[in-house]
């Protein structure tokens, strides 16, 4: 494997988003919202903290608690629907273009390929989640929050992203339609996303595994400020089976 | 430099390729005409290793295409049916990113882009969006993108298809150049295509070679040829028969009423002896008229017609 094919495609992929305005419009989107959040969720504290220096009642906030979880946790449901729109083109359009028959006829590996498009996606991620360092800025400047738990936040939110990401191009590998491959990356995404929710209503064994599966369940331990390597091992293979997968498709397409 | 055996190809249970064997030398350009969906395509996706083949073997520059891809990619460029460009990109930076995908060292890639942009006079394009070109410029581009890693062995499908007539005759020169020193193996459905640029060619018809020769040859060959067309009220068996005995014809090839006679060489005397033969066995002669055969002909006939009384095939 050359890291530099793998960066020669990437480099192309994430250029394109930028020339087309689905990127301008996904992380615009994303600011609105998050931002909109922020300050919602920040002056919410604001006026619990109020509360409780005054009566004495309730229970003291932490910036953790009140502020951390909420925002990075509803950030990430706010992914589960951007991702799809982000990952919808990857191989769905090169396929529609015929584009892929230059990669597939250039010497680079498979792997390369599929690698190079997923880090494409990952730095767009990353740009969305660089816009929204801005928060833990003006907590650090307004008040003396912990720093652990963002870190933390920030991690759990990068890998459960990325394993949107996984299905995305996935599905982007499935069919040439953009519209097709979006709509089952939201709803397969969903669905590991909610799948402990049938969980309660099943048998102690059936809800452990269900638990398991669930892509948010493992998501709790990074909001808390913990990291379990039980949930970094869980989405690092979430994300290498999804480009596993996209691998195999990309092959078998080739002997029809 | 290329050799090709017994490759076969289904899609389902249809064969698109049905055991081709051929090979080109090095420095040689090989036209490969055949009528649409005759398996050009097709063949040149499994060379460029874009799609593995159901059986045979085909190797290219010594390296065989199914065990060693990447080698043989290395020495490839390839023009697809469809060229595979991105309309968000610049001309320049598609063929620059063609280049880095081929492994083009960095130092090389500003004069490599800009050699290919000479040589298919894209020079004024370069920083416009592919998107926004007309198809024979996207055309252009896609075989800049072939040639950007100066490559030994171009494989281009139909290069010249939806180009003007000047930019015909500039593409047609361009691929003759590269004779000599790259190998070239295009493909056309189009004969003058073929016989305008290529040294050989390999015609294949339904998925098999139905021709293999020079140019040269295939001229001299039927440079005498006369084609006779008969029609007749009653064609039948016998008297197609009798027709196909007379001494000097080449191949008689039947389509309902119509006859199409080849001759080796059109004298009177055979002449006669076709209407003679038809009157005397009651076939009642509708029209006749003598043409010229081009290879032209010779193309349409070794492609397109299919009676059980085909001998044309194997003549060649
Ligand atoms: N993906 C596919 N699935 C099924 N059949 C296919 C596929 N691609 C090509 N074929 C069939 O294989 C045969 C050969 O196709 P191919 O594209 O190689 O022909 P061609 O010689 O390039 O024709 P053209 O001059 O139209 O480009 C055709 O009958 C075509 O219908
Ligand atoms: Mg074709």
């Amino acid at each position: 494997m050359s890291p530099k094919n793998v960066w020669t495609i990437a480099r192309k992929d994430f250029r394109t988003y930028f020339s087309s305005p689905i990127a301008y419009i996904v992380i615009a989107g994303f600011m609105l919202i998050m931002g909109w959040m922020f300050f919602y969720t920040l002056s919410h504290f604001e006026m619990q903290s109020m509360q409780y220096q005054q009566f004495n009642t309730g229970k003291s906030p932490s910036l953790t608690e009140g502020i951390i979880r909420p925002v990075y946790g509803n950030m990430n449901v706010i992914f589960l629907f951007l991702v799809p729109f982000i990952t919808m083109r990857l191989f769905a359009e090169e396929r529609k273009l015929h584009t892929i028959e230059l990669l597939l006829t250039s010497p680079v590996r498979l792997t390369e390929i599929v690698l190079g498009k997923f880090i494409s996606s990952f730095l767009l991620i990353l740009v969305m989640l660089g816009v929204t360092l801005t928060y833990p800025i003006i907590l650090f400047a307004t008040g003396n929050p912990e720093l652990g738990p963002i870190v933390t936040s920030y991690l759990g939110t990068l890998l459960l992203a990325s394993c949107y990401l996984s299905i995305g191009i996935l599905f982007s590998s499935l069919t040439e339609n953009q519209i097709v491959a979006g709509s089952l990356t939201f709803a397969t995404s969903l669905f590991f996303w909610l799948v402990n929710w049938a969980a309660q209503a099943s048998g102690p064994i059936w809800s452990e595994i269900l638990n398991y599966l669930s892509l948010i369940g493992h998501y709790s331990n990074f909001g808390q400020g913990l990291i379990d390597s039980s949930d970094v091992i869980y989405y690092l293979s979430f994300i290498g089976l999804g480009l596993f997968l996209t691998h195999r498709v990309l092959d078998s397409f080739r002997w029809r | 430099m290329i050799q090709v055996s017994h490759l076969t190809k289904f899609y389902g249970p249809r064969a698109a390729v049905n055991d081709l064997t051929f090979e080109v030398k090095k420095g040689e350009i090989v036209g490969f005409l055949g009528p649409n969906g005759a398996g050009k395509s097709t063949t040149m996706k499994i060379l460029t290793g874009f799609m593995p083949a159901s059986s045979g073997s085909a190797k290219i520059a010594g390296y065989d295409v199914f065990a060693s891809p990447l080698e043989v990619k290395r020495n490839i460029g390839f023009l697809p049916e469809n060229p595979p460009v991105y309309p968000e990109m610049q001309v320049q930076d598609y063929l620059q990113f063609a280049a880095e995908l081929h492994q083009v060292p960095r130092e090389k890639l500003r004069t490599a882009v800009d050699h290919a942009l000479t040589k298919t006079s894209l020079g004024d394009v370069r920083h416009r969006l592919i998107g926004n070109l007309s198809k024979g410029f996207r055309q252009r581009v896609g075989l800049a993108q072939a040639l950007v890693h100066n490559p030994a062995i171009l494989i281009l499908d139909e290069p010249t298809v939806g180009l003007d007539p000047k930019q015909i005759i500039e593409i047609r020169e361009l691929i003759k150049g590269l004779g000599g020193e790259h190998t070239v193996i295009l493909s056309s459905h189009i004969l003058p295509e073929v016989t305008a640029t290529c040294e050989r060619i390999i015609v294949i018809s339904k998925g098999r070679i139905v021709a293999e020769d020079t140019i040269d040859q295939l001229t001299t060959r039927i440079k005498k040829g006369v084609i006779y067309s008969l029609v007749v009220k009653n064609p039948d068996p016998t008297g197609v028969a009798a027709i196909r005995n007379i001494p000097g014809i080449h191949t008689v090839t039947q389509a309902g009423p119509k006859l199409v006679i080849e001759v080796q060489s059109g004298t009177n005397e055979i002449r006669d002896q076709i209407i003679e033969t038809a009157v005397k066995k009651e076939m009642g002669v509708l029209e006749f008229s003598a043409e010229k055969v081009s290879l032209e002909e010779i193309f349409l006939q070794l492609t397109t017609i299919e009676t059980p009384t085909q001998s044309t095939g194997a003549t060649v």
